[in-house]
């Protein structure tokens, strides 16, 4: 009897001891794969990173991938102020305030806009109200290339052409279909009931929405805000073709910048500069990751 | 005085009528259920009646006020929803208040007012949480808190219970039957349980398919239920119908159905009810509760038939048993004491309580 | 029953009346907004797409002549082929590296989060400056091929931005590296989304984790892969920002887009009146993804609607 359970025993510590061991396999190999592919993520950003801070000698006689020999800061200040782009050698502070002066109008509005327009949309449906809503969803797929000449023509009727004014017009109109969405397919899962409470209580459409609805948007807010404005800033298409010279936003400028090195390429001012860029949406990134990758699967999955 | 008269009212989206005609008066302090299978109408009714939805046609009045078209925040009510609809965001002292404040009811009234129905309520220990950290009854108290600091001219419920477990459900039912007695409002109550119905209301109309098929006090529609549906659907377990057939043995008139054994059954019947009859293919229609074993106390007495059936299943619930016996080939359902509960494959010899039956016309599904 | 119906429209003050229509004037410069810029604007490009425009937009009707020579041109024919040959590799291999990240970070990881940021991180950067970074690691002289000449392979090449048969393959794999942690994340809600209960079952049947993946998790995310695939495709015919930073069209034509290729045509040659049909093209070649796409959702929804 007693050696029975003795027996038993060991059977279960060896195979215990087998399912630990494949755990631990498993454990390694998924691990390995992760560090593996995250290598490959890591490096291009370290890259510009460190070679903002090497000398543009030592990248050209140990190349761009490198651990750095040499330190120093000169790069970022010269990006900023003195890099010549296109001729102007006022470096990339110009189109950085650019983008900064497009992207927060554009964002506040179109996603004000789309607040009021999916608490419409979701609950005071009109009739016809479904048709419309289907129309405005088209304008998520739009390719931008169809709009050009159409915006090019009536920002220079309205006086907005080569104006970051014009820009932000474009970029409402253009997010609007989005933050509809958005906040449509929010707002749609409050129940009806909440507003018909309401309506009993007394308040009216502005009420409901100030004292109901808005309270219980923040998350549908900071995903919207969040999708805009690193939608619009890194948004290239119209900022190239509706603007031009010193008006232009920061991801026009970078392009004309990489296009410029027709003599020796300058690495660390140009690594500066494409931080410079790439940065305030990054921030938003780390600092809202949760509500990025909301935004990102919603906006896929409609 | 009537607190609120409904004439045929009806409602229709698109081609679909969901309300064919509806006419419901409740008087003052009244408390009417409408009860019905979902789909009947009630809801849509009861919208209505809020001015949440609007009216086709027929006319709504509160008290002597024609509100068809009145805004619902002018109609002088409050309303319970089945999802408690507790403004998420808010505390339950701002939920409480947010009717008050659309309405521009001073600071100081509102502080009175909501400190009083806390009270009533027992929710002042809340008061400052969120609809979120309360449980399932807290919430509906809440709801409830949120209805009375109204003091409107008429209570509308929709399915208040429904999202409750049965025990708690149980125990609201009482709490709002006592709130009821108390302040007395006139209240218009939602449900698909007949069980609520029976115990709150003191008049239940009973819908089906968009109409009222009986508008009248509990002991009525229990015991006279206007047609088959109302018989079917009040009670549980439902009334047995079983086919029968009027005959005249001797000028004592009697229904009779086969049994399974071959034979037939007879059971007399009373009060010139057989007179009434516009056929001889009559609906029996028999509560299980009013089936009985044959004993001394029972077998002779006067309106009780006597006949036997076959036991196919029997079903304890404790407080009494439950037992499929078969009508020839129909299956009846039958109430017992658990001290006179048949066994299983007992050919059970049954006293049948003939004054409590109801005969139905089979074609228009009417009570005889 | 008629007098009925008056006494509801008499009991209806005006202001409940224009209250009745605030949604709707709310709304109206939005909904006229949308309309505009969704249909005016690609009638007008339609329209210029059949006019005479060169250098600059004229309404001289031509027919579909721009379209004929838009087909006839070699240039379109790189950019169209192109686009097949990218959108081919670019949406499978995407999904295969998404699908195996999502699967790895599913396997209840430690520091999750941590992890999902590293991959997702170039999401937020424009494909501008992810496009010039990538052109700095191509470039020969400086880049991937430099540092691995450095360690001792010297016969090693790798310079596929200045090499016309494989410059493609550089924007393939800056692409895939941008999108592949977007369809993680799809493919890791919908593995998140999968019954727990399901996966039990599969295990107390005794299917190894291979097969409980390939026969029970999968099949039941579907329609995730169909969403992933149509989005990246999406993402492909768009294929704008990209080619510009990487490679610029170059070296010649042979990096191309039809996105490029309006931009080209529409602002650099001056022939408005092709880059217009090239644009309409652009269009057609989403319609092609998204109209079948949104029939099969209604059609999806409708057969759950029907199943209740």
């Amino acid at each position: 009897m007693a050696d029975a359970v003795y027996g038993t025993a060991a059977v279960e510590d060896r195979e215990a001891g087998i399912a630990s061991r494949r755990r631990l396999i498993s454990r390694i190999v998924i691990y390995g794969l992760l560090g593996l592919i995250s290598i490959v993520y890591i490096v291009p950003f370290l890259v510009v990173f460190l070679n903002s801070f090497r000398t543009n000698i030592e990248i050209g006689a140990n190349g761009l991938i490198s651990l750095p020999q040499s330190f120093r800061l000169d790069a970022w200040p010269q990006a900023w102020s003195d890099f010549c782009i296109g001729g102007q050698c006022n470096g990339v502070a110009r189109y950085f305030w650019n983008s900064v002066a497009m992207v927060i109008p554009a964002t506040i509005i179109s996603t004000a806009l789309g607040a009021i327009n999916g608490y419409i949309l979701s609950k005071w449906k009109f009739p016809g109200s479904e048709i419309v809503f289907g129309c405005m969803l088209l304008g998520v797929f739009m390719p931008g290339q169809i709009a050009l000449l159409p915006w090019a023509f009536t920002l220079g009727q309205i006086g907005l052409a080569n104006s970051v004014y014009g820009l932000i017009l474009v970029h409402c109109i253009q997010g609007l279909s989005f933050t509809t969405l958005f906040f449509r397919n929010y707002y749609v899962s409050i129940p009806d009931d909440l507003l018909k409470a309401a309506r009993i209580d007394g308040a009216g459409f502005w009420r409901i929405f100030w004292k109901i609805m808005i309270p219980l948007s923040p998350p549908i807010i900071i995903v919207t805000v969040i999708w805009q404005f690193t939608g619009i800033w890194n948004e290239y298409l119209f900022g190239v073709v509706l603007n031009s010279g010193s008006n232009q936003p920061i991801t026009a400028a970078l392009v004309a910048l990489s296009m410029s090195g027709t003599t020796v390429r300058t690495y660390d001012v140009m690594s500066a500069a494409v931080l410079i860029g790439a940065l305030p949406p990054l921030l938003v990134y780390f600092f809202g990751g949760k509500y990025f990758v909301r935004g990102l699967t919603q906006g896929a999955i409609k | 005085m009537a607190s609120l008269t409904i004439r045929n009212l009806r409602k229709s989206f698109g081609v679909v009528e969901v309300l064919k005609g509806v006419d419901l008066e409740a008087n003052t302090g009244e408390f009417i259920a409408l009860v019905g299978p979902s789909g009947c109408g009630k809801s849509t009714l009861l919208a209505m009646i809020a001015g949440l939805e609007t009216v086709t046609s027929g006319e709504i009045y509160i008290g002597d006020r024609l509100v068809n078209s009145v805004q619902p925040k002018d109609r002088d009510i409050a309303m319970v929803f089945q999802s408690y609809a507790l403004y998420p965001t808010m505390t339950v002292k701002e939920n409480m208040a947010f009717g008050m404040e659309s309405r521009g009811v001073p600071k100081a009234e509102q502080e009175k007012t909501i400190a009083r129905v806390a009270a009533l309520l027992q929710i002042e220990p809340f008061l400052k949480r969120k609809p979120g950290q309360l449980s399932g009854g807290q919430r509906q108290r809440v709801a409830m808190g949120r209805a009375l600091v109204r003091d409107p001219a008429l209570f509308l419920f929709d399915e208040p219970l429904s999202n409750l477990d049965a025990k708690l459900r149980v125990d609201m039912r009482t709490e709002i039957k006592k709130l009821h007695q108390r302040i007395g409002k006139t209240t218009i109550y939602v449900t698909h349980d007949q069980v609520e119905a029976m115990t709150l209301a003191s008049r239940i109309a009973v819908m089906h398919q968009g109409e009222v098929q009986q508008f009248a006090d509990p002991d009525t529609v229990y015991n006279r239920p206007a047609n088959i549906f109302v018989a079917g659907f009040m009670g549980s377990p439902s009334m047995n119908f079983i086919d029968a057939e009027i005959t005249s043995s001797g000028g004592a008139p009697a229904v009779n159905f086969p049994l399974s054994g071959g034979g037939v059954a007879s059971l007399p019947l009373h009060n010139g009810v057989a007179d009434r009859a516009q056929s001889k293919k009559v609906i029996l229609g028999i509560r299980p509760e009013h089936l009985s074993r044959q004993s001394a106390s029972n077998s002779g007495k006067q309106g009780f038939a006597t006949m036997s059936a076959p036991v196919e299943v029997v079903e304890p619930t404790g407080a009494e048993t439950m037992a499929v016996l078969k009508f020839g080939d129909r299956e009846v359902v039958g109430r017992f004491s658990p001290d006179e509960a048949p066994r299983t494959g007992e050919d059970m010899p049954l006293a049948v309580d003939m004054t409590r039956a109801c005969l139905f016309d089979p074609a228009t599904t009417r009570l005889i | 029953m008629a007098m009925a119906g008056q006494a509801v429209s008499a009991g209806t003050s005006t202001w409940d009346r224009i209250k009745k229509w605030t949604p709707i004037f709310i709304i109206a410069p939005s909904i006229l907004a949308s309309f505009i810029y969704v249909f005016v604007f690609a009638g007008w490009t339609f329209y210029i797409s059949l006019s005479d425009s060169t250098l600059l937009p004229s309404y001289g009707f031509k027919g579909f002549e721009n379209y004929v020579s838009l087909w006839t041109n070699r240039r379109w024919s790189v950019a169209y082929n192109n686009l097949l040959f990218f959108s081919l590799f670019y949406v499978t291999i995407s999904m295969a590296f998404g699908l195996l990240l999502a699967i790895l970070i599913d396997q209840r990881i430690r520091a999750e989060s941590f992890w999902r940021t590293i991959f997702l991180y170039p999401l937020a950067v424009s494909f501008i400056a992810t496009g010039t970074v990538w052109q700095w690691l191509y470039n020969p002289s400086s880049g991937i091929q430099f540092l691995v000449n450095s360690w001792g392979w010297t016969d090693f090449q790798f310079a596929l931005t200045s090499d016309r048969k494989n410059a493609i393959w550089a924007i393939i794999i800056t692409g895939i590296w941008g999108s592949a942690g977007f369809s993680m994340a799809l493919f890791l809600a919908g593995l998140r989304s999968v019954d727990p209960d399901i996966i039990k079952a599969a295990q107390i049947d005794g299917a190894s984790w291979f097969r409980t993946y390939r026969k029970v998790i999968l099949p039941t995310i579907g329609p995730i892969f169909i969403a992933v695939a149509v989005v990246l495709l999406q993402f492909a015919i768009k294929t704008f920002d990209l080619a510009v930073a990487l490679t610029n069209s170059g070296p010649g034509i042979s990096t191309t887009f039809p996105a490029t290729y309006v931009y080209d045509f529409m602002f650099q040659r001056g022939e408005i009146g092709q880059g217009a049909a090239a644009a309409m093209m652009v269009l057609a070649a989403l319609a092609i993804v998204l109209v079948p796409y949104s029939l099969y959702l209604v059609w999806r929804r409708r057969r759950e609607a029907r199943n209740g």
